[in-house]
């Protein structure tokens, strides 16, 4: 299929649902309205919303500060995860020691820790990067880790043989095989760090894009609920876009990071 | 004047650590030696052993009992004079053909604007001159080898340690690298030790073919010394008739090697 066909089809599931939701929403079928607006609100209220956001200008600090979040759970939680995934991964010892305890708290659902951020580090953007952190890290940690141990035997043993260090071995193997381990996790990383940020802010804070979504649904506004997710939508697709740009930049050596997109 | 022995294995033997705490020999007393500028082939059934003698000339394995000793000296850790050609893709997936090569250098110290130009160099010797930016999943697998081999012999090892390693490829690419081998062998006749399961192979590129029993505990069984004329032409010297002569002489005893280490092999499975 070309590029434009499937661009005008793309659209076209779009259009159809907008029209749909107006439609269903606001002319009675049957002497019933199907969608109810009080729940439902419908595409053109939404719409207005999302312009007088944007026309006022609130939009904008909600939107920098939960990106803000994002990056600094990213950032953060990525250090960490990258260090530790190394450390655990050279030293088998403390990986076993710790292996039960990371087992555990990964298995917790990180919603549960919100509160208590929120009472260690206030209401203001830490409590939120750090739930941030609490998601990221997991998963970069995990894909470090195994980046470090499934290091091809022949590639190592080759770069032994060709004379390396202990220090180059980590500069010219483990490290590259590490990164991209990472790398192909970057959408997911991401990803859990602006579910982080949003999660965070809908449960306690007093600005962000999750903000913003719980105070429309506290006063019974479905459209600001909807024109929030929409919002909030349109942001991670524009991230990941930029996350995509970044990876076939990074990973031009590996076959599927070029194949695997048409 | 006597040269030292470029490797020499004294009644090596190797063993592994099975996971139910047997123990399983896989090379009992093997004796071998290499003279500097000696290309020896060791020939043996699926198996057998070889590989694990390469490493252990290579410094990748300890002997259990026995001798290693590189030019004289005792061997310890790794073989720092022996370049080594895996069998299994070995190039560094995240660096380009120019890159890969150019490491062997880079580690040695040397500065990366003088290590580029003589890896550029090594490439077009290998007949890749033109795909220096490319990363190892973008070329053919006669190609990595091509550029494998780049990296190995750009380090100048005085002995070259090969286990298998045109296996992977068609049979028409083999014969093509195997020339290739020999012609950039021919310019300084490095010491080889050329592990293959492929009789014809090892007779047309070798100076001597060892031939190794089935394993477990396999021997050296037979030592033959080939003495067509270099330089050799890979296509040509099949049609020789001493190439033949000494085929048949020496799968006269590899045969029933073979077919033992093909019976164990399937009774391995029964068992299990």
């Amino acid at each position: 299929m070309s590029r434009p066909t499937l661009f005008a089809l793309q659209v076209l599931v779009a259009v159809v649902c907008i029209v749909l939701w107006q439609v269903l929403s606001t002319v009675p079928v049957f002497g019933k309205i199907l969608l109810p607006p009080f729940f439902f609100s419908n595409p053109f209220d939404v719409f207005s919303q999302i312009v007088k956001w944007f026309a006022s200008g609130v939009i904008w600090k909600h939107l920098g500060i939960t990106l803000a979040e994002s990056i600094l759970a990213f950032v953060i939680g990525s250090l960490g995860g990258v260090l530790v995934g190394f450390w655990f991964a050279r030293q088998p010892l403390v990986a076993a020691v710790f292996d039960p305890y990371v087992k555990m708290v990964n298995a917790l659902p990180r919603v549960v820790l919100a509160p208590i951020f929120a009472l260690w580090l206030g209401l203001g953007i830490w409590s939120k990067v750090a739930l941030g952190v609490t998601l990221v890290f997991f998963i970069v940690f995990f894909n470090v880790y195994q980046g470090v141990k499934e290091v091809s035997r022949t590639v190592l043993d080759n770069g032994r043989m060709l004379g390396m260090s202990e220090r180059q071995l980590m500069q010219h193997v483990y490290w590259p095989s590490a990164l991209s381990w990472m790398f192909s996790s970057l959408h997911t990383s991401v990803g859990f760090a602006v579910v982080g940020a949003v999660v965070g802010e809908y449960l306690g804070s007093a600005a962000g894009l999750g903000y913003l979504i719980q105070q429309a649904e506290g006063v019974f506004d479905v459209a600001g609920v909807f024109a929030g997710m929409f919002v909030l939508s349109a942001f991670v697709i524009l991230i990941d876009f930029g996350v995509t740009l970044v990876e076939r930049r990074l990973l031009v050596w590996r076959p599927t990071a070029l194949d695997g997109r048409g | 004047m006597t040269t030292p022995t470029a490797v020499a294995l004294e009644d090596a033997k190797v063993a592994f650590r099975l996971g139910d705490g047997r123990v399983y020999t896989a090379v009992e007393k093997a004796h071998l030696a290499v003279a500097q500028g000696e290309f020896v082939a060791i020939v043996g059934p699926t198996g057998c052993g070889k590989s694990t003698l390469l490493n252990v000339a290579a410094g990748l394995l300890k002997p259990a009992a026995g001798s290693v000793r590189i030019f004289d000296r005792p061997l310890t850790g790794l073989n720092q004079d022996a370049g080594y050609l895996f069998q299994a893709d070995a190039l560094f997936p995240w660096k380009t053909a120019l890159d890969n090569v150019a490491i062997g250098l880079e580690i040695k110290g040397t500065p990366r604007t003088q290590a580029l130009p003589q890896a550029q160099k090594w490439l077009t010797s290998v007949g890749l001159g033109a795909f220096a930016g490319r990363y190892p999943h973008m070329l053919s697998g006669g190609q990595r080898k091509r550029v494998a081999l780049a990296q190995v012999l750009i380090r100048d090892p005085k002995i070259l340690l090969m286990d298998e390693p045109f296996g992977p490829l068609d049979a028409q690419t083999r014969q093509v690298m195997g020339n290739l081998l020999l012609d950039l062998w021919n310019a300084d006749r490095k010491a080889v030790l050329f592990v293959t399961h492929d009789l014809e192979e090892a007779i047309a590129l070798a100076d001597r073919v060892v031939i190794m029993s089935a394993g477990p505990s396999s021997r050296i069984i037979g030592d033959w010394r080939v003495s067509l004329p270099r330089p050799r032409d890979i296509f040509e010297v099949r049609l020789d008739k001493e190439f033949h002569a000494l085929h048949r002489e020496i799968w006269s005893v590899l045969k029933d090697e073979v077919m033992k280490g093909y019976a164990q092999s399937t009774h391995a499975v029964e068992a299990v």
